[in-house]
């Protein structure tokens, strides 16, 4: 299959395992969109997860402009950002995700990959962006998927649907883990998804 | 990596562990230990404040009962899951995150005697009211449905007698009530049915039968099935509103389709406390790596042994699933294709004496208050498992006083069907 069709056909309701570790693996920089400094938000624990396993992350948010997150610099928007980003982490509803989308649109080069966050689903805008050629995955956290992959999310009794014989390096702070473990069936969100899929046309 | 999905004995024996990090032991270690040191304060505030994946506090989670949680979430095909210390600790612990003073939920009237006791005396005290229905009677159901409904409780294989429960149906009431299916499948256990194929939102166990399977560890299990919307109307406040006891988070936002287990682990088992011991956690673990095999054979000689006492003088009546003049057959064929369980009833021509007889001559089965040991074990309902209700609801649970239970386990069959001929025949 040609990634072109594979894109193409996309099912937003159930992702390949091999479709998110992709994303994962090979995305560097991150630019956060809706990060909060508030540190109980999840956009503050996921940007800081995501920072603390190397990826380059950036947060975008109007009313924090001048202030710092975690040690790097707010930015008011998208178009603010002066060098090139792989990946947009949409942490905004589902109403506010197509202006986010249509300014990711309007970047040279263009991101790879726009990610919305758990419960954000827009089909529309996904349209947009995979005619494009640009990888959409929608209503996931990528600390939750991380940790799902790397399967370090198993501490907290989570079926991170994948197996593995060999032995794993103890994770310490700051290190890249592996996503490649075999992954197997069960723990399917095909329901929770329709649900916040449902939610967002009504809304 | 390959698409390729890996079978149930696959993954009883490989699903959630990997050799250990540090020394490389191929086997679970038993992480005896009550706390987990932390790399400086800012790791300990990020896990105290949930936002990052690690060990704390053995009540809270452990790396033994880990594995044992992801384990049985891959066998349930669940998104995550909740070890704790009993079946009923598991029950309560589920409910904690559901209920209110006041609330109601649904429960079938088939249920192990001690989940009826639990039901209608302990957690009458907490104001948590359950409403009866017959799992026989789909509509007793839809007509116990009321705006204060938060759930609804079935068995899939039902304690004592093994009939078995028409899990959709139930779940299309549920659905329609806006309430989640729990499903408590000990008697099945996932290699005889997967109640999350057919509906259920969140199973529980007691591991203490057939998943530990040898009779010699208590423990519970609260499976995920990530497939409830908890933020509609306010209804589940444990999971869609802002938790105080962690400066505002919401649950169900920040964990998605896994929220319910974390709740279950972060304001339930930390809370109430009712923590599984890693040894215990081991102990099941070691048990489910051969749950596939021993379970095909209890079902099968389970099946054998009913047919030998459908055909027996003494014998008024046998309730096995697995026959196919049973009432539950159908159910069966539909639900539990490779076997109708272990556990079933049968009733003697001689009433109470002839089953108090029975009981006292057997000699392999051991006479005791479990079921789902290797072993095969026996008892008499109505003066021991189901002895606190009184006579009617004996009857309508299916423990009436001439029924004798049996949990058949993985002897040879010929020397079981021995040993009852004896002491049936003299
Ligand atoms: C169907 C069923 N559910 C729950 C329980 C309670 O489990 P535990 O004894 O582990 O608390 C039992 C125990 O007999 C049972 O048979």
């Amino acid at each position: 299959m040609s990634d072109n069709k594979k894109r193409r056909h996309m099912n937003h309701d159930a992702y390949p395992d091999n479709y998110i570790r992709g994303i994962l693996n090979s995305v560097k920089s991150i630019a956060m969109v809706g990060a909060s400094p508030v540190n109980v938000r999840p956009s503050y624990f996921a940007f800081k997860y995501l920072a603390q396993r190397g990826y380059d992350m950036i947060p975008v948010n109007p009313g924090h402009v001048g202030k710092e997150l975690l040690g790097k610099p707010f930015v008011a928007s998208l178009s603010d950002i002066s060098r090139p980003v792989d990946m947009i982490d949409i942490f905004r509803n589902s109403s506010h995700i197509l202006p986010v989308v249509e300014e990711a649109l309007t970047l040279d080069p263009l991101p790879k990959v726009i990610w919305m966050q758990l419960g954000a689903r827009d089909d529309v805008a996904a349209a947009k962006a995979e005619s494009v050629g640009i990888k959409v995955v929608m209503n996931r956290c990528p600390k939750i998927e991380y940790g799902r992959l790397s399967s370090e999310i198993s501490w907290m009794g989570v079926n991170s649907r994948t197996l593995s014989s060999k032995r794993a390096p103890a994770p310490t702070q700051g290190m890249r883990l592996s996503l490649n473990r075999m992954s197997v069936g069960g723990g399917d969100t095909a329901a929770s998804d329709r649900a916040a899929k449902n939610k967002s046309e009504q809304s | 990596m390959s698409d390729r999905l890996p079978g149930f004995a696959t993954l009883a024996v490989h699903a959630g562990a990997q050799p250990d990090p540090t020394t490389g032991a191929r086997a679970t270690p038993i992480y005896q230990t009550t706390s987990f040191v932390f790399n400086d304060a800012d790791h300990a505030a990020s896990l105290f404040g949930l936002q990052a994946f690690g060990n704390i506090y053995t009540r809270i989670g452990n790396p033994t009962n880990a594995v044992l949680e992801e384990r049985v979430a891959a066998l349930e095909g669940g998104t995550a899951a909740l070890a704790v210390a009993s079946g009923h600790a598991a029950q309560v612990v589920v409910l904690q995150q559901l209920m209110q003073p006041g609330d109601e939920f649904i429960a079938a009237r088939k249920l192990y005697g001690g989940s009826i006791n639990q039901f209608t005396h302990a957690f009458k005290s907490f104001g948590w009211n359950v409403v009866w229905a017959d799992p026989d009677d789909i509509s007793s159901f839809e007509r116990a449905v009321t705006p204060r409904t938060k759930a609804i409780f079935i068995e899939s294989i039902a304690n004592p007698a093994g009939s078995i429960t028409d899990i959709e149906a139930i779940s299309t009431v549920a659905r329609k009530a806006g309430v989640p299916l729990i499903v408590d499948n000990t008697l099945a256990s996932p290699y005889l049915i997967r109640p999350i194929d057919h509906g259920a939102d969140i199973v529980v166990h007691s591991l203490t039968k057939f998943l530990g399977g040898h009779g010699n560890s208590l423990g519970g299990i609260i499976v995920d099935a990530g497939t409830f919307d908890w933020s509609t109307g306010g209804k589940y406040p444990m999971l869609s509103e802002p938790r105080p006891e962690y400066h505002g988070i919401r649950l169900q936002e920040t964990f998605g389709n896994f929220a319910f287990a974390i709740a279950c682990r972060v304001l339930g088992l930390r809370d109430l406390g009712p923590a599984l011991s890693p040894f215990n956690a081991f102990m099941i673990l070691t048990g489910i790596e051969t749950l596939p095999l021993r379970m095909q054979k209890q079902c099968d000689n389970a099946k054998a042994i009913a047919e030998f006492l459908a055909g027996h003088p003494a014998v008024a009546s046998v309730s096995y699933a697995g026959l196919p003049s049973d009432k539950y057959h159908q159910l069966a064929r539909k639900y539990a294709p490779k076997g109708a369980g272990a556990v079933f009833t049968f009733s003697l021509k001689g009433g109470y004496d002839a089953g108090v007889s029975l009981v006292s001559k057997l000699q392999l089965f051991s006479h005791l208050a479990n079921v789902g040991d290797t072993r095969s074990l026996v008892i008499h309902p109505a003066s021991t498992t189901h002895s606190q209700l009184d006579d009617a609801a004996k009857i309508k649970s299916g423990a009436g006083p001439d029924v004798v239970r049996l949990s058949i386990g993985i002897e040879d069959k010929e020397d079981l069907i021995a040993d009852l001929e004896q002491a049936l025949g003299a």
